[in-house]
């Protein structure tokens, strides 16, 4: 069942003379988790803000082609329409939190919908609890680490119950174990709330174990889509500069010298195990 | 050369953020600072050119105590890259805010424009030279800021971060770009998280934590020590990862490169066989 | 920036900081009435003892101590003015006397300088209190639910939210243009104007950058969705704020009636000299 869908999508900033994306037609699907990547100027960020309606309600410009969002096209519908199936976390934990408190932050998305406040109470403290934030309920915003600040935008977003969310470069300003804990997050809501997650990401090596999928965008356009064993492994990837993960390498480097592992490795234990496999062998 | 002994730093604020830091960069060093956020990294770094100085303790630069010079006199030797571009970037063309500092240093006009060109060159920025820094995309205004550091040619370079939010083919520019900077002699401190781009570059390594430096010394000895890594919080590149997991079948544990592994995998393959 | 921390909030709990601001703020703005009210040194050594339990209760001596350090200043600047101007301008009660060089004018002088310098401590004091006991947040939601806009209350809670994150944002241009060569203290006045202008540059840029960057946020959880906003929080008074509120009536009441009916004699008449 199809949850976003695009149909030769075209969009070009105002005042800008080139179109950020070109004849982009995807179809994402209920309980995906997408990778999209790709070299910065791609095109990622501005496909990520039409799923939502900030294309084109919020930074006009010219929209063409057909998309359409949890059912709702996207032109019809105003932004806050939109923002009860979808959920867009940024790249900058900190130009995200606009309350004194975590859990007033929380709040801010049910509050702008007039949810009543028993059911608000029961929702923030919900939301709270799956992104393992509770104990910073009353903690203000600047007293928070980058990952923690991070978490509760995602907490924010999540108290919304989307049925899909997405994430720009959450992790750019995080160190590798912040990062961890953000995709480990996510990957709850995607397996265990069956949240379709698109997570736009340059760091593949850390996200790729929990995605089924990954597309590829250069110039503006869809190059590759496919799973990640696909995508590591194709040779088109590589050139277009995606960050290919250092255990797919090592098995590329191994094939070419005869070495042939039982399946493409995405992560480290998964290498180590078809490593282990071939040297217990022989 | 950079000396640092016994260093303690407090905050105003009452955080002691560094706790006895001992450390010599020669001249010509490359040098990578890791741990986590919080660790005290930046706040080490910010001593080489003088923004903070010693609660207690000492940093010289080239002998000289840095509480006896100002942050601008430090500067003429130590270039400092921050994070984000867009602290320093407010000039109306490129060529004025690489010109910026040639000018606060008081250079002669002939050599400012010598300088610019070259650093405009340099970073391959030459187009943008009447542009606003401001029009630029996040990647060329990295390299603005870049060349804009490197134009007074300072023997030290610290970086803070280089990598953050940049993409795969960016970062292996910027790596090529360092390895050219240490290779030109000139000091280079790195402050990173990033293990996969220390791996690659494979320089001298110092891990703190907790306003401490746990340990130092090459990066293939560093990142592959298992107590040392779980300490500092830090995650190990994917090959040490692997060859980690790999341990009871008696292969050697100090990898970090790819070609270094595909090769010892291969010897242990012939060997089985 | 010493005399603002004594109305920053801090994050302590007392029985003063859990009282409904409303509430907290009538009572200050009776204090305040009340001390333009009286004009006698007795009656306001009497008003600056009112807030005194208030701040022990509230446990935030020293903040509200060094607020009233901060008022130094401006309250040595009354005194002065007052004194200057009595002695230039008598009034009916030395004219009464006659001349003013008698020892007797001089005090009564002095007691009334003392009188105004004093009225314009009780004003600092009680709003210290109030501004330290109270926090932003809460702040933000009395505004809200004495139906001002959400827009300016929500402007207002935001503003303060980022007061600390802009000077932060601040502290690290400068730094990043000290470590250029810029030199903020020196050259004549036009050319210290001058060298802010790049750190106000991208300072404002990124104002700018931020603002849009939270708009963005804003509008993707929902902003605008429903004309009548619910509350996480409401204010509900409690029996101490009704407490707070009669004592406050109460105080007013007295002083009114004190003012038409009772002359409260001056320190001088109460010496009778």
């Amino acid at each position: 069942m199809s949850v976003i869908e695009t149909k030769e999508l075209m969009y070009t900033y105002p005042g800008a003379t080139n179109s950020s994306i070109q004849n982009v037609s995807i179809t994402i699907n209920k309980g995906d988790f997408v990778i999209l990547t790709g070299p910065s100027g791609c095109g990622k960020t501005t496909l990520c803000r039409c799923f939502n309606g900030l294309i084109p309600h919020f930074y006009n410009g010219t929209l063409e082609g057909e998309i359409v969002v949890a059912g709702l096209n996207v032109v019809d519908h105003k932004i806050y329409e939109f923002a009860r199936h979808v959920g867009l976390v940024f790249q900058n934990p900190e130009n995200q939190l606009f309350a004194l408190s975590v859990e007033k932050d929380v709040a801010f998305g049910l509050e702008n919908v007039a949810m009543p406040r028993d059911e608000m109470r029961k929702r923030v403290d919900w939301a709270l609890k799956i992104t393992g934030i509770s104990e910073l309920a009353e903690r203000a915003p600047d007293e928070l680490s980058g990952g923690q600040q991070q978490r509760v935008a995602i907490a924010s977003v999540l108290a919304m119950q989307p049925d899909i969310m997405i994430l720009d470069e959450p992790t750019s300003f995080l160190d590798p174990l912040g990062a961890q804990t953000i995709f480990e997050v996510i990957n709850e809501f995607n397996k265990k709330l069956g949240i379709t997650i698109i997570l736009v990401e340059h760091r593949l090596d850390l996200a790729a174990k929990y995605a089924n999928r990954v597309i590829v965008m250069d110039d503006g356009k869809i190059a590759l889509s496919g799973s990640p064993k696909e995508i590591f492994t194709s040779e088109e990837a590589r050139l277009i500069g995606v960050g290919i993960p250092k255990t797919t390498k090592l098995y590329q480097h191994l094939l070419q010298r005869g070495i042939k592992l039982r399946d493409v490795p995405v992560t480290p234990d998964q290498a180590a195990k078809f490593l282990r496999e071939v040297l217990m062998h022989d | 050369m950079i000396e640092v002994k016994n260093l303690h730093f407090t905050y105003s604020t009452g955080i002691e953020a560094l706790n006895g830091i001992n450390l010599t960069i020669d001249d010509g060093e490359f040098l990578a600072v890791m741990g986590q956020n919080g660790a005290g990294k930046t706040t080490l770094v910010k001593h080489f050119n003088g923004l903070l100085k010693p609660t207690t303790g000492e940093v010289l630069v080239d002998g000289i105590s840095t509480r006896e010079l100002s942050v601008a006199k430090l500067a003429r030797n130590v270039g400092f890259v921050f994070q984000n571009p867009d602290h320093q970037l407010f000039s109306e063309t490129v060529e004025d805010e690489i010109a910026f500092a040639l000018k606060n240093f008081g250079f002669e006009e002939n050599v400012i424009k010598k300088q610019v060109d070259w650093a405009l060159n340099l970073l391959d920025i030459v187009q943008y030279r009447k542009t606003s820094p401001f029009m630029l995309s996040g990647g060329e205004r990295k390299r603005v800021a870049l060349a804009s550091i490197l134009a007074w040619d300072p023997k030290v370079v610290i970086l803070d971060e280089p990598t953050i939010g940049q993409d795969h083919q960016q970062k292996e520019k910027l790596q090529q770009f360092i390895l050219q900077l240490n290779a030109q002699k000139k000091t280079v401190v790195v402050v990173t998280h990033d293990v996969e781009f220390v791996a690659e570059c494979n320089p001298r390594v110092l891990v703190m934590n907790e306003g401490k430096i746990l340990s130092e010394g090459l990066a293939e000895k560093i990142l592959t020590n298992k107590e040392l890594i779980e300490q500092a919080s830090i995650v190990p590149p994917q090959i040490t990862q692997i060859f980690l997991e790999l341990i009871d079948l008696g292969l050697p544990t100090d990898v970090i490169d790819v070609h270094e592994a595909t090769k010892i995998l291969l010897d242990r393959l012939r060997k089985n066989s | 920036m010493s005399v603002f921390e004594g109305f920053k909030f801090r994050t302590v709990t007392s029985i003063i900081h859990k009282l409904d601001p409303r509430i907290k703020f009538f009572f200050v703005t009776v204090l305040f009435v009340m001390a333009i009210l009286f004009n006698t040194l007795p009656a306001l050594i009497v008003l600056f003892f009112i807030p005194l339990p208030f701040v022990f209760l509230a446990k935030v001596n020293r903040q509200w101590l060094r607020s009233l350090r901060g008022a130094v200043f401006l309250a040595v600047f009354i005194f002065a003015t007052n004194f200057i101007i009595g002695y230039f301008y008598p009034t009916q009660s030395t004219e009464i006397v006659g001349s003013v060089d008698t020892l007797v004018e001089y005090i009564i002088i002095l007691e009334r300088s003392t009188a105004m310098t004093l009225r314009f401590v009780v004003l600092i004091a009680s709003f210290s209190i109030f501004f330290l006991t109270t926090s932003p947040d809460h702040l933000g939601l009395a505004l809200q639910q004495s139906h001002i806009p959400y827009e300016f209350c929500f402007a207002f809670t935001t503003a303060v939210r980022f007061v600390p994150v802009l000077a932060d944002e601040a502290q690290t241009i400068m730094d990043a243009q000290k470590a250029r060569g810029l030199e903020l203290e020196r050259g004549n006045f036009l050319k210290r104007v001058r060298n802010y202008i790049p750190i106000l540059i991208p300072l404002i840029v990124n104002a700018i950058r931020r603002s849009l960057e939270l708009a963005e946020a804003m509008e993707s959880r929902a902003w605008g969705a429903s004309e009548k906003r619910t509350n996480l929080y409401v204010l509900k008074l409690k029996r101490a704020d009704y407490i707070l509120a009669a004592v406050s009536v109460l105080m007013l009441t007295i002083a009114i009636f004190i003012w038409i009916y009772i002359p409260i004699p001056s320190l001088t008449q109460l010496l009778s000299l």
